[in-house]
């Protein structure tokens, strides 16, 4: 079958603003959306710029729109869309261009580093494990799901209007550790994302959720935290 | 740009970031990547990692040391192994401390579960020793050692490719390092430096490696005369999705998985009686094979089933997750209700580059060293894998012999100052070298060349293999070096220039599938991962030692040298599951 790809396209060498280009290529029902990049870079254009390098879903580089949906290239197949012979593929909204469909993931991971992204714990640490309940694991298990692709974050629209907000991502992660029975920070980490720009910035808009490639239920893990600092403020006052 | 460090690790995968947290807060270290650190491969690795923790059953770490050794058909260096698994349950503890989140028992243990190899009391039973989070162990531990690092403010260098390694009177003092997003080179000064810079999968057609796993590490120790050590045994791991060689766990067998021909016959209980599925990957490899050239394969293809139907869906969600996702998106196969197509894929590097038990780096077989230059993780060979790694011990030696290394980095740079360099630029050559290849006029691509390359490595040099096979394969590879040297660069950018990295890779893997390819032509004899069809007993007389490989010039095949094994506590026997 051919299909026909319209690519995003912006070199800061020599284009002042970005533009579209189309590329035709012979495709099966099972190919990558990510084979069909690297065949059009390896056949047709070697300057085409993406990210990729697991290619099963793992590592989280290829994030981008895919007929204006955000997926990953490798997980999304051909098949997988009914319009199998039109595909326009553009970069991550939100984040600044580097080259193409590249973007400049650096205020991201900021983010991310900005909620204390590590177990924080003032108890001695035993001799073996620490011992902790399989339930309360199960609980922050959807959060260790996360592969940092920022999917969530290019997804939401209060991201997108606020740049101050931490956005889906990184709160996601500070769900990981504010549930988790071994960190003892809990205090301090919901103080910090008690904000207009932490976890209240969030508006339950379920688009993060929507988008995520993992299947993580965002929107219901920061719903979490939101009642925890509720509970607190009750128990406080 | 210079920058002065005393520690670069080059890597960001597990083996590197374990180092550097060894390193310490007051060691300047800088951590260089050709991928952002958490899009590192260490993150694919799925299904556990081992130690004789006893939490399920009574466990010691001799019997993990026994199975490794067996495992690796008595190739392994016993004294490494001994290490390894001694160490096993601290580092285990250590990362739990860290913040791990493993999978729990009902007590609140540390959960384990059986895995390829694993037995109690010396090859008796399957036993259950791999710890894990879910099917996402590596993921899990990746971020949470590089999120300590964040913590640590180590300084990244993400989306840098390492060009050359600054040699100086036998003295490793540095590396040059090409920025991805903006073209340019930088030199990285410093007292010491540490290859973690992971696998060479690439090499070969079906692969369950990243795009990025494409040995350039261990090609630029090789060329900058670091020994190569048993790189003709290359783990192809039994149960790749078909077609598409992505990873399906082994801990789906250790969970109660099965494999099943044409017949819907459980074959493995007639290749290994006592541990059956759980028999180690180059054997259910071969298994897989030959049921396929018996004619059983399904519906006459080259695959195989792996059937996991009875496990039920609380076993699949909680501890199978990310595999029955794999599943789902990439073969259509529900894995609770219908048989997953698998047949062996290319995963793991057994060989690499030659080191010592604290990661020294060795150039010959006489213990002769390369001073400042460390290895770890998959581009190393320490050996403890030997001719073939058991699961879940890849994540241990990723970390018990990261954490080696960077003690003894951390010793050895209390005792020098940083290494004078002499007036001369360090990028001078390789920005020669990427000037020659920018305007190289030559009519190759770097595409074609690497995919017959990973077309011959897969059909000639991968499960079996024959001599005189090999002597043709050595010939086909000479001829694609030589055209690698006319390859001509399209993008001419100096942003984000994948075209140019491609060139540069294609050169690596070309060099180690020689090293590769030789080790297995000169080895006449079948042992663990190296199968010869027209040598098919293992021949301890002659090839019970190690083989390396020392660069002799960008023209000429390796120097093949050989190496004695280090035997403590097991003597060689048949080896039988």
């Amino acid at each position: 079958m051919k299909s026909t790809f319209i690519i995003y396209r912006f070199d800061p060498a020599v284009d002042s603003e970005g533009h579209y280009q189309e590329y035709s290529l012979e495709t099966a029902p099972t190919d990558k959306i990510l084979d069909c990049l690297n065949r059009i870079r390896w056949e047709q254009d070697p300057t085409l710029a993406y990210r990729f390098s697991c290619a099963h879903g793992i590592c989280g580089s290829d994030a981008m729109m895919i007929n204006g949906r955000i997926e990953l290239a490798c997980q999304k197949l051909i098949r997988d869309f009914k319009t199998a012979n039109n595909f326009v593929i553009e970069p991550l909204p939100l984040f600044n261009v580097v080259k193409d469909l590249v973007v400049d993931m650096n205020p991201f991971f900021e983010k991310h580093r900005h909620v204390r992204p590590y177990l924080i714990s003032d108890l001695d640490e035993p001799e073996r494990e620490r011992l902790q309940e399989a339930e309360n694991q199960r609980f922050f298990e959807p959060a260790l799901r996360c592969i940092l692709c920022a999917s969530c974050t290019a997804a939401c629209p209060i991201s997108r209007a606020n740049p101050d907000y931490l956005g889906p991502a990184a709160l996601l992660r500070s769900f990981r550790y504010i549930f988790d029975s071994r960190d003892t920070a809990t205090g301090s980490r919901l103080a910090q994302i008690d904000t207009d720009d932490g976890v209240w910035g969030c508006k339950t808009m379920w688009w993060c959720t929507d988008v995520c490639p993992k299947g993580i239920p965002v929107t219901k893990c920061l719903g979490q935290i939101k009642r925890l600092v509720r509970e607190k403020q009750k128990t406080e006052s | 740009m210079n920058h002065q460090y005393d520690v670069v690790i080059v890597g960001a995968g597990l083996a590197g970031l374990r180092a550097a947290i060894e390193l310490g807060e007051d060691t300047r270290t800088a951590i260089i990547s050709k991928v952002f650190a958490t899009r590192s491969h260490s993150g694919a690795a799925q299904g556990g990692i081992g130690a004789a923790l006893g939490n399920e059953e009574e466990d010691h770490w001799k019997w993990h040391m026994f199975d490794t050794v067996k495992g690796s058909d008595y190739l392994a260096d016993q004294d490494a192994v001994e290490i390894l698994t001694k160490d096993a349950p601290r580092t285990i503890y250590e990362l739990e401390h860290m913040g791990v989140p493993f999978n729990r028992t009902e007590e609140g243990r540390i959960a384990q579960r059986a895995f390829g190899g694993h037995t109690s009391n010396f090859g008796k039973a399957a036993i259950k020793r791999a710890c894990f989070a879910a099917d996402r162990t590596g993921r899990v531990i990746l971020d949470t050692l590089w999120e300590k690092c964040l913590q640590r403010g180590i300084d990244f260098f993400n989306e840098y490719q390492i060009m050359n390694l600054t040699v100086r009177d036998g003295r490793c003092c540095g590396v040059t390092a090409y920025e991805l997003a903006s073209g340019t080179l930088h030199h990285f000064h410093s007292k010491a430096v540490l290859l973690a810079t992971g696998g060479a999968g690439k090499i070969f057609r079906t692969s369950s490696n990243a795009f990025a796993s494409t040995g350039d590490g261990m090609a630029i120790a090789f060329r900058a005369g670091a020994a190569l050590e048993d790189m003709e045994f290359v783990q192809f791991h039994p149960t790749g999705i078909y077609k598409l060689g992505i990873l399906i766990s082994e801990a789906v067998r250790g969970e109660g998985g099965i494999l099943r021909n044409s017949e819907g016959e459980r074959f493995m209980e007639r290749y290994a009686p006592t541990i059956k599925d759980l028999a180690p990957r180059d054997m259910v490899s071969r298994c897989i094979l030959r049921e396929i050239r018996d004619g059983k394969g399904i519906d006459g293809k080259d695959y195989v089933f792996l059937d996991l139907t009875h496990l039920g869906e609380e076993v699949i969600s909680s501890k199978l997750a990310e595999i029955s996702g794999f599943a789902r998106t990439y073969a259509g196969v529900d894995v609770t209700k219908e048989p997953i197509p698998v047949q062996p894929t290319c995963h793991y590097m057994m060989g690499g580059i030659a080191t010592d038990t604290d990661g020294r780096v060795m150039v010959d077989n006489q213990d002769h060293t390369i001073s400042g230059l460390y290895a770890a993780g998959e581009c190393a060979c320490v050996s403890v894998h030997g001719a073939n790694r058991l699961g879940c011990n890849s994540l241990l030696d990723v970390l018990v012999y990261g954490r080696r290394a960077g003690r003894s980095i951390r010793r050895y740079i209390h005792t020098i100052g940083l290494p004078p360099l002499s007036g001369d630029d360090p990028t001078a050559e390789t920005a020669a070298q990427i000037a020659a290849l920018m305007e190289s006029t030559g009519r190759e691509r770097s595409g074609a060349i690497r995919s017959e390359m990973q077309k011959i490595m897969m059909d000639d040099v991968s499960v079996f293999r024959r001599g005189e096979t090999l002597v043709k394969v050595m010939e086909k590879l000479r001829l694609l070096k030589e055209r690698c040297g006319q390859i001509s660069i399209q993008d001419k950018g100096r942003c984000f220039n994948r075209d140019l990295l491609d060139a540069l890779e294609v050169g690596y893997m070309l060099d180690l599938a020689e090293a590769i390819t030789l080790g297995a032509l000169n080895r006449d004899e079948s042992r663990g991962a190296h199968f010869r069809e027209d040598c098919p007993d293992r021949d301890d007389e002659h090839w019970l030692v190690h083989s390396l490989f020392c660069y002799a010039g960008p023209k000429a095949a390796p120097q093949f040298l050989t190496k004695s094994v280090k035997i403590t506590d097991f003597e060689p026997k048949e080896r039988k599951y």
